[in-house]
């Protein structure tokens, strides 16, 4: 009953960061909310795999006439075995889709929460550092503090829906949130209400560091 | 956006309508060009771990796989190494090309950006759920056809995009650009493409059911 099918998504990904996920430019923390979201959302998977298009075409246009060592590549695929492994199964989609599994270590149930204040409680998850990506539960009917945001901030509904001054947001969705948004999202009284949510809020660590030597520093 | 040759594939008879079984090796009605038809070759190293097809395809992308990691900020060295484990990844992983939704140009490139990420950033990249591919491997002709097509006139459109466009594009990919200084725009027709995945994404979503 939770196949993508039936979600009706309002709320999408903003492109310029399906492009960043298809490029690989993105932060794991985002990449995930990007695998999770597009794990729901056809839309966005149709946009991102026409990004992939793009960077084909990018492949195609490199001129590299060197050769590249064809002898040692027939010597390797001689001495690998055919993957006999068949086609994946479709996954059965739960209340966490499949990648978000990978780094919970399970189902909800696997979930170690951390309460925050209010009722409310959170999961942080392990990433790389450049972003941070936590679960969040907030019980039906409660809010969460009035709070702004230092760096982008998206938040994806896994179960439940919350809204804020902005719009309602259920199942699918995600909230895009920036320095400009200052909001006080509240959950429906209907059910607990539980969201993926990452920010690249800089962290001490790197804020003096250049953002564009940085990917190379991480050698 | 009307589609000249896929139109007269899907015209050629009764039953173009119907979902044909086929195989890739069976595009054979690419539109006329010096471009081998890559998505044959994938398909007879699926079939019959056919070597020759392999180093056809090696000769022609494994160049440009080095030139891109190089691009990307690897040494030489590193960037060998990275096209030579793409290529044994294609050879071993043949059954997982889907024409109806990738050129062979474009599932290569996802190959090797997930191995960029892995070995220059070192970092994991979350994939999302896989859909599946039915009961069956199936793939529908006309509709392969028309994505080759479209990859062709994508790549087409990007050598005639001005300098300083392609570049940013090309810088994009590259990695020289974070998540922030990204922006979508990239003056490209990409919404047929678009339309075309989409199309095989619910093919595949009405098998799942």
């Amino acid at each position: 009953m939770m196949s993508a099918m039936k979600t009706k998504i309002k709320h999408h990904i903003e492109d310029r960061h399906l492009l960043a996920y298809s490029a690989g430019a993105l932060p794991e923390a985002f990449s995930l909310m990007v695998a999770t979201h597009i794990s729901l959302c056809d839309r966005c998977r149709a946009q991102v795999e026409a990004y992939d298009a793009l960077g084909g075409a990018v492949l195609e246009a490199v001129t590299d006439s060197s050769d590249a060592g064809l002898d040692r590549a027939l010597a390797a695929i001689d001495a690998v075995s055919p993957e006999v492994t068949p086609r994946p199964e479709p996954a059965k989609t739960g209340v966490i889709p499949a990648p978000l599994r990978d780094y919970i270590g399970g189902d909800l149930d696997a979930v170690r929460w951390r309460p925050v204040g209010l009722g409310v409680r959170q999961a942080i998850l392990p990433t790389s550092g450049e972003a941070t990506a936590r679960l969040l539960f907030i019980p039906a009917g409660a809010a969460v503090p009035d709070h702004g945001h230092r760096g982008t901030e998206l938040t994806m509904v896994l179960q439940g829906a919350f809204s804020d001054e902005t719009d309602s947001f259920a199942r699918g969705d995600v909230e895009t949130a920036d320095e400009a948004l200052n909001h006080m999202p509240v959950a429906d009284i209907s059910a607990d209400c539980i969201c993926l949510a990452v920010t690249d809020a800089p962290l001490r660590f790197n804020t003096l560091l250049p953002r564009l030597i940085q990917p190379f520093l991480r050698i | 956006m009307p589609d000249g040759p896929a139109v007269a594939v899907r015209a050629a008879g009764p039953k173009a309508k119907k979902r044909v079984r086929s195989k890739p090796q069976e595009l054979t009605t690419m539109e006329p060009s010096a471009e081998p038809d890559w998505p044959a070759l994938i398909g007879r190293i699926r079939d019959h771990r056919d070597r020759d097809a392999f180093a056809r395809l090696f000769c022609h992308f494994a160049p440009r796989i080095r030139g891109f990691m190089m691009k990307s900020g690897a040494d030489a060295t590193t960037a060998e190494e990275c096209a030579q484990d793409v290529m044994v990844t294609l050879w071993r992983k043949a059954h997982l090309f889907d024409p109806a939704r990738a050129s062979a140009a474009t599932w290569i490139f996802t190959i090797a950006r997930n191995r960029r990420i892995d070995m220059l950033r070192k970092q994991r990249r979350p994939e999302p759920e896989d859909l599946g591919w039915g009961p069956e491997p199936e793939t529908d002709q006309a509709d392969a056809l028309a994505l080759q097509q479209d990859s062709a006139r994508l790549k087409d459109a990007m050598t005639k995009l001005p300098e300083a466009q392609r570049h940013l594009i090309e810088r994009t990919y590259f990695g020289d650009l974070s998540h922030r200084e990204i922006a979508a725009e990239t003056g490209l027709p990409l919404g047929t493409i678009k339309s075309r995945i989409r199309l095989a994404l619910d093919r595949l979503r009405h098998h799942m059911k």
